[in-house]
């Protein structure tokens, strides 16, 4: 079944968006990711023009987030001061980030920029846990216990100025690294049409040192305002957001999600890790096979005075 | 026949032409076109299709007729629209827009029906000063101190995107004689035809001789859901992205209501 795509400007079919969405949404399950980083390369695959899969991912990672982050604010396992310190981060470098976006758009070079970030974070991000997983299941494997790394060993992150007390994640430390990394994540937000939790949660972790029951409730909260916002502005600056699409890509999002949930939990953490780090590096590979091969046109065209 | 009687007239009189005659030549031809209507609505699905322009000849020669030295092309020709031509080129094993090029006022899209192949009717140098055709449409470029050989190149690359898109599209054959005057025309519109306000235009020849020139006015628009969608997304963008954040949200809990595990 077609349909039109008011925004994209395009027919695409109904089953394949839905599919797309459910699929996503099972992954976003099953790994408690938002799944935004595997929407919006999708999308380009599927040629929506890449402007547009960015604002509408964006849309779509609401959903996601907004159905998630209830549930950890029901188990209490959100900190709100934390959460909120996070978005003023967030809001600052969102709105940096569309600035450049539409400067891009301008120049003629988003498309080549929104693939290059994925191609590096996703093949960073991807590479690393690969790793990782692999070393862990190689150890489980031969039999030794996990090796834990010490827990209260303090970085150079805990040695910066403006200390604040957050006290549902029992954490004492400076707000330049949490506004920080809330810009950072922001400002993927608006060129990526990312929440970001998958870059969010290992630095809550690893670098804030944050307890791990506490996190992914805490990213949630912050991606949904973070995300709501990058969705306002793109509607109103780039009128890239399509509803249509959004709706259908969160409508299999939203059932996908419930039964990758239930698969998750069969099977084991560095199992799931490995298969995530494929997939994300799958996704990398494709993207970065299409920046070297020879376009089949080398000239386009685009509207001038756009924007 | 009235026609043919009046030139035989005419030659007569030259022939004996001792008198000063008056010039009996006859009426000079004209074209004229007819639109059924002037607006064309079409709906999200549209997925291209054939508008049919009717036209007659007045003050037809029946010979020259009968001989099929009357030729018609007529064109449809959409809004003009200032536009970027972009080059990719290998930067590091990379394919990345370099070069470009702007031109102003390319009228978006470009369909023509003739009589016979294009150059068949006229010679090259009548299509030019008529600017007629795709390939003799002017596109000016916004700057133009660039070397003329960039622009050509940029300027060929435009009407090539355009054909390859369907936008600019020629149906040779596509004007049909119906009786010695009448005819009728039949220029494709593209899927993504776009909205405004098209011109059509139709240019007799005779012998290969511009004779005259007529137009008459199209409107299109898109109907339906997904053009509201569309306009509202344009002319509240403000409101468009509030609601698509609600509905978002909307739908996540919905979602965790429906499908609630825990």
């Amino acid at each position: 079944m077609g349909i039109y795509l008011p925004i994209a400007e395009i027919s695409v079919n109904v089953f394949v968006l839905l599919a797309m969405g459910a699929a996503v949404g099972f992954l976003s399950g099953m790994f408690g990711v938002g799944g935004g980083f595997l929407i919006t390369p999708l999308l380009i695959f599927y040629n929506i023009p890449p402007a547009i899969a960015v604002a509408t991912g964006a849309n779509q990672v609401i959903a996601s987030s907004f159905s998630g982050a209830l549930s950890h604010m029901k188990r209490g396992t959100l900190d709100f001061k934390l959460g909120g310190v996070l978005l003023a981060g967030g809001i600052v470098g969102s709105t940096g980030g569309i600035f450049v976006f539409a400067l891009l758009r301008r120049m003629g070079q988003l498309d080549l920029f929104i693939s290059l970030l994925y191609v590096v974070l996703l093949g960073t991000v991807g590479g690393l846990m690969l790793v990782e997983s692999v070393n862990a299941l190689r150890a489980t494997r031969s039999g030794a216990a996990p090796v834990l790394k010490k827990s209260g060993q303090h970085n150079w992150i805990h040695r910066l100025p403006l200390k604040m007390r957050f006290r549902a994640s029992k954490l004492f430390v400076s707000v330049i690294p949490v506004l920080g990394l809330g810009a950072g994540i922001g400002f993927l937000s608006s060129i990526m049409g990312v929440g970001g939790g998958f870059i969010m949660v290992p630095a809550l972790i690893y670098l804030l040192k944050v307890p791990t029951n506490v996190v992914i409730g805490t990213s949630l909260f912050q991606i949904i305002f973070t995300s709501a916002y990058t969705t306002l502005v793109h509607a109103t600056t780039n009128q890239t957001v399509d509803v249509m699409l959004a709706f259908l890509l969160m409508a299999g999002g939203v059932a996908g999600a419930q039964y990758g949930a239930k698969a998750g939990q069969k099977l084991r953490g560095e199992q799931l890790r490995a298969l995530l780090a494929m997939l994300v590096l799958a996704v990398a590979i494709r993207l970065a096979i299409d920046l070297f091969v020879t376009p089949p046109n080398l000239y386009s065209l685009s509207a001038a005075g756009l924007n | 026949m009235a026609g043919l009687k009046a030139f035989a007239a005419a030659a007569f009189l030259s022939l004996v032409a001792a008198l000063p005659a008056v010039a009996q030549t006859p009426p000079a031809e004209s074209i004229q076109i007819g639109l059924s209507t002037d607006a064309v609505s079409i709906t999200a699905g549209f997925s291209g299709a054939d508008l049919t322009i009717f036209g007659s000849l007045e003050n037809a020669d029946p010979l020259v007729a009968r001989q099929g030295r009357y030729d018609v092309i007529v064109v449809l020709e959409g809004p003009p629209r200032p536009v970027v031509v972009r080059r990719k080129d290998r930067v590091l094993g990379v394919w990345i827009n370099l070069e470009s090029e702007t031109f102003e006022n390319v009228p978006v899209s470009y369909s023509v029906a003739s009589t016979r192949p294009l150059q068949d009717v006229t010679d090259p140098n009548s299509y030019k000063q008529l600017s007629l055709g795709a390939s003799n449409l002017y596109m000016k470029p916004a700057d133009v101190t660039d070397s003329p050989a960039t622009i050509e190149e940029f300027t060929a690359a435009l009407r090539d995107r355009k054909t390859a898109t369907g936008l600019y599209s020629e149906n040779v054959g596509g004007v049909q004689f119906l009786s010695q005057n009448l005819f009728r025309a039949t220029v494709r519109l593209a899927p993504n035809v776009p909205v405004g306000t098209h011109k059509a235009r139709a240019f007799l020849f005779k012998s290969g001789m511009f004779i005259k020139e007529s137009s008459a006015q199209l409107e299109i628009r898109k109907s339906g859901f997904e053009q509201s969608i569309f306009r509202v997304a344009h002319d509240y963008s403000f409101l468009y992205g509030v609601f698509a954040v609600s509905l978002a949200m909307l739908t996540g809990w919905l979602g965790r209501l429906i499908f609630r595990k825990d």
